[in-house]
Parts: C-alpha cells; structure tokens; sequence
C-alpha cells in the first residue's frame, strides 16, 4: 500500500495585516477588518485585535483566522488565571514572553498565527513585540505582520529609521513621532497597502494605548479597484505635507485633480 | 499553505481501525445555504438535494433544523457529519432543559459550541466535512453566523456557503438593507437560489425557507421557483457560427 496524503489541509490563510508602532508614552496597534479565504471575501468587519482585559497589552494577529482565535482564548484564560493568583494584571513583558510560549507549545503543529504584541511597559513607555508562527519574538519599535507586511515594512523601515540593533549602548527603537503623527503614519502605510495586496482592505481599527486608557478609531479603506482614488491621495498629501514641502503639495493637490476627472477611465 | 498528512498504511493490521475511521471524502453532500437578518429575524434558504458525487441521490433531505428555542442550524457538506452534529447539539440541548432553571441555549452560544467543536475535529485531522450556519434571535438580538470544516467561524448580516459564496453573496451584498420585511426578505432569497439554480450543478428546484423570530421556528413546505429558458440566444447557439458538422 502506498502513502496516501490528505485532500485538505487543516490550514487556510484568511488575510489582512497587522501593524503596531510604540512611542515615548504611547503604542498604537492597528489592523484591517477584511477576512477572506482563496479570492472570496468572508466579511468586510471581522476584527483582528484582541484586547486580553488588559490595560496595557493589545495583540493584533492575522492569518489562519481559526487558529487565531483559539490563540486569543488560551491567553485571555492564562491572563484571567495570572489575574486571580497575582492579584495584578499582566505587564506587557510577561505577556510577550506567556505568548511566546504558547506559541511554542504547538512547535510541531502551529497555530498559523502572525502576531504583534504591544502595550506600555512598566516605565510607562511603548513597547511592540513581533512574532513568528512558532513564538520566537522581539522587542522592537514597530512592526507589521500578515498579508500586507512586504509592502508596509520597508516604508516604516524608512519614516521610522530605527538605529540599528548593534549599537552599544543600545539605543531605543522608540520613535520619537507625536502620537497624532503615529496615528497618521498608519493610516497611510494602511491606505497604501491597500491599493496592492488583495487581502488588505474594507476597515482600519486603530487603537492607541495610553497610561490613562485605551482609544478606539476606525477609518474606511478601499474595498474594491474602482472606488475613487481622492480618500488614498488625500491621505498621501497629508503625510507630504507635514514632511515639510508646501510647492510640492500645491503641485500634488493639482494633480489629484487631474487624477480624479480621469481615474474612472483607468479604472 | 499545503500540507500533507503520512498516512502510512503499510502496515494494514495495525493500522487498520485507526485509519478507516479517518473522514478522507465526502460522499452525500448536500449544496448552499444562504441566510439573511431581516426585521424579525433570520431567514434561512437551502434546497433538499443530497448529491452522491455527480448523481442526484437523494430529494428530500432536510438540511435546515430548529435547534432549541433560539437558533436555526443550516448545513451544507457531507450529510451523515451534519446529522452527527445534530446528536452533538441534541445531547447539548437535552443537558441545557436538565438544568431546569429558565435559561435557555441562545445562537451566540451553540455558535460557539459548533465553532469549538469543528476547530477540535481539525486539530485530530478528522474533520467534520461541513460548513455551517447557524441563525437565532434571543432577547430581540438577531444573530447570523458561519463555521467552516477547520474551524474558520465569522457572524454577518448575511452568509452563504459554498456556491453561494461565490454567486449569493454578491447580490446580498448589493441588495441586503437593514429591516427588511420577511417579503422582501424571502424575495432576496429567492434571487439567490434562483441563481444558484441555473449555475449551481449539485442545485435542484426544490427548496425550503425557513425562518427564525422571538417567536419560534417556521419552515415552510418545498416548493420550487418559476425559471426561464427561453432567452432567445440560447434558442439557436450556433446561429452566428454555423458549421459544417
């Protein structure tokens, strides 16, 4: 008898990205809210943050959407069970390290997870934590996972320029942006993976976590080709701007104009 | 992501209970379900066809059933692992009323019973080859949801499997509004399994709408739609191509 193989596979890869980035009193994590499966979409408001009841982590994960919901039981549990033994939340520290073992724990059957971790650690400062589907993680300034990540890490790489992990004295990854900047910044790295990857569309959920409390925003996003391209542009020429050229600006928002008596001929 | 399972079948005798009991196929599956919140509800559409493969086996198998006081259970996939999960939410329902304390199972909750047992099935690589959707209303919350064999489970407005993925759920995504009354609602329906009819093969015209309210379960007897065939094009295909032979 020969080796028969499996006609199914018990993983699926639903989707959409996940983006954190940590400041010097804030973290903001954020992620789209399409789920598909193949080239269907399964719902346009499927959200991928989960907050684990506690105040100062937020995890956002992406993937196989059923394994991610397994993940987030197992740590909401974990940290209920902390809760009652230590009459004390989880600091995000601990919860990066209780999710990288969790992660671990299923090494030779994975939870399809792509994870990122962030909060405020115990001084107060931001904190993100990125992940691999087996739990070996990192302390970094900012991160994306999922679908939409090639296309959104390069651009962070670049406006967030984090110094590099070798120097000594080490040197934090914290970025020095102001909040609303932050909050801006993902919105337009989101907008933008939007226009290219499939998988990355519909709603942005944006929470900012703060030492007073947890902030909720959600912005629209593209959910097909032919909607008009004015939103993204908008969004871009804001980012410019604050970059610092006014004449470019000028010469942009003309463009744009161009642009949108034409797009539905492109489109 | 592919994935490949060594079922080593080398040696029969020691392997032969544990691997025969392994779900490897299909064999009667039953076609879409489409489902929508309308005013009152969840409105339910399935036909009764169970296919064996290519064949037509089967005409009259229900693929909708109340489950409780509070939810609409609707299956599409392979029919002996739907009325399987039926003696799971059975055995569920019967523990629930031994309570005795006037709370009832609501669909959030067997939604997350199913969503639970469909993922653990997957975990042991034996799957339950169904994908479900289950409707309810409890306490004037309308509630609509999906789970899939591995375990993938979502809740919408509006959900349809398999082949009404693809060609339901367009036209629900169009045309579904808040509120709608159960005629429009039924109407909606009936667009999409009229569809599903002309381009769905394993469809057949003989379906049933079932509906959920605070009130209880309705469904209604088999019936089938009005199609047209007659669309001139069709009438003489070759007409701008005739050929020799």
């Amino acid at each position: 008898m020969t080796k028969q193989h499996a006609n199914w596979s018990p993983y699926d890869n639903n989707g959409g990205t996940c983006v954190a980035i940590a400041g010097s009193d804030y973290c903001v994590i954020a992620a789209d809210t399409r789920m598909s499966t193949g080239y269907s979409i399964l719902s346009r408001d499927y959200s991928k943050i989960h907050n684990c009841k506690a105040d100062k982590a937020v995890l956002s994960s992406s993937g196989f959407q059923a394994d991610v919901k397994a993940l987030q039981k197992v740590l909401k549990s974990r940290h209920l069970v902390y809760q009652h033994q230590h009459n004390k939340q989880m600091s995000c520290p601990a919860m990066a390290q209780l999710l990288s073992n969790t992660l671990y724990f299923k090494r030779f059957f994975p939870y399809y997870a792509f994870n990122v971790l962030g909060g405020l650690d115990e001084e107060g400062k931001g904190c993100v934590f990125t992940y691999d589907a087996v739990g070996s993680y990192e302390k970094v300034g900012y991160s994306a996972q999922g679908s939409g990540s090639t296309l959104i890490m390069p651009f962070l790489d670049n406006q967030l320029k984090s110094p590099s992990p070798l120097l000594l004295p080490a040197q934090d990854a914290i970025t020095p942006l102001s909040e609303p900047e932050a909050v801006d910044l993902v919105k337009t790295v989101f907008a933008s993976a939007t226009e290219r990857d499939i998988y990355t569309g519909d709603k942005l959920e944006i929470m900012i976590l703060k030492a007073d409390g947890i902030r909720t925003e959600v912005m629209e996003l593209r959910k097909t080709l032919s909607e008009c391209w004015q939103h993204t542009l908008s969004i871009v020429l804001i980012r410019i701007s604050t970059l610092g050229s006014l004449c470019y600006l000028e010469l942009c928002l003309k463009f744009s104009c161009v642009v949108n008596r034409f797009s539905f001929s492109y489109l | 992501m592919t994935f490949t399972i060594p079922i080593d079948n080398g040696d029969a005798l020691k392997n032969a209970e544990t691997d025969s009991q392994r779900t490897l196929y299909p064999y009667v599956t039953g076609t879409s379900i489409v489902a929508i919140k309308y005013k009152e509800g969840v409105l339910m559409a399935s036909d009764m066809g169970g296919s064996y493969g290519s064949t037509l086996r089967y005409k009259n198998i229900e693929r909708v059933k109340a489950i409780g006081k509070h939810s609409l259970l609707g299956a599409s996939g392979e029919i002996s692992d739907f009325q399987e999960i039926l003696r799971y939410l059975d055995e569920l329902v019967l523990n629930d009323n031994m309570w005795d304390d006037g709370n009832s199972l609501g669909p959030k909750e067997v939604h997350n019973y199913l969503t639970r047992v469909m993922y653990n099935r997957r975990n042991k690589f034996n799957p339950l080859w169904n994908t479900l959707v289950l409707g309810g209303v409890k306490n004037g919350q309308s509630y609509l949801g999906m789970v899939s064999m591995i375990g993938v489970s979502f809740e919408d407005n509006h959900v349809a499997t398999g082949f009404g993925n693809h060609l339901a759920r367009p036209i629900l995504r169009d045309e579904w509004h808040a509120d709608l009354s159960f005629e429009d609602g039924v109407k909606l329906l009936e667009k999409c399994m009229r569809v599903l009819l002309y381009r769905d093969r394993s469809a057949i015209n003989k379906l049933q709408i079932s509906k959920i309210t605070e009130e209880g379960v309705t469904v209604s007897q088999p019936y089938s739609l009005k199609t047209f065939w007659e669309f001139q094009a069709f009438h003489n295909p070759t007409a701008g191509a005739q050929g020799s032979w």
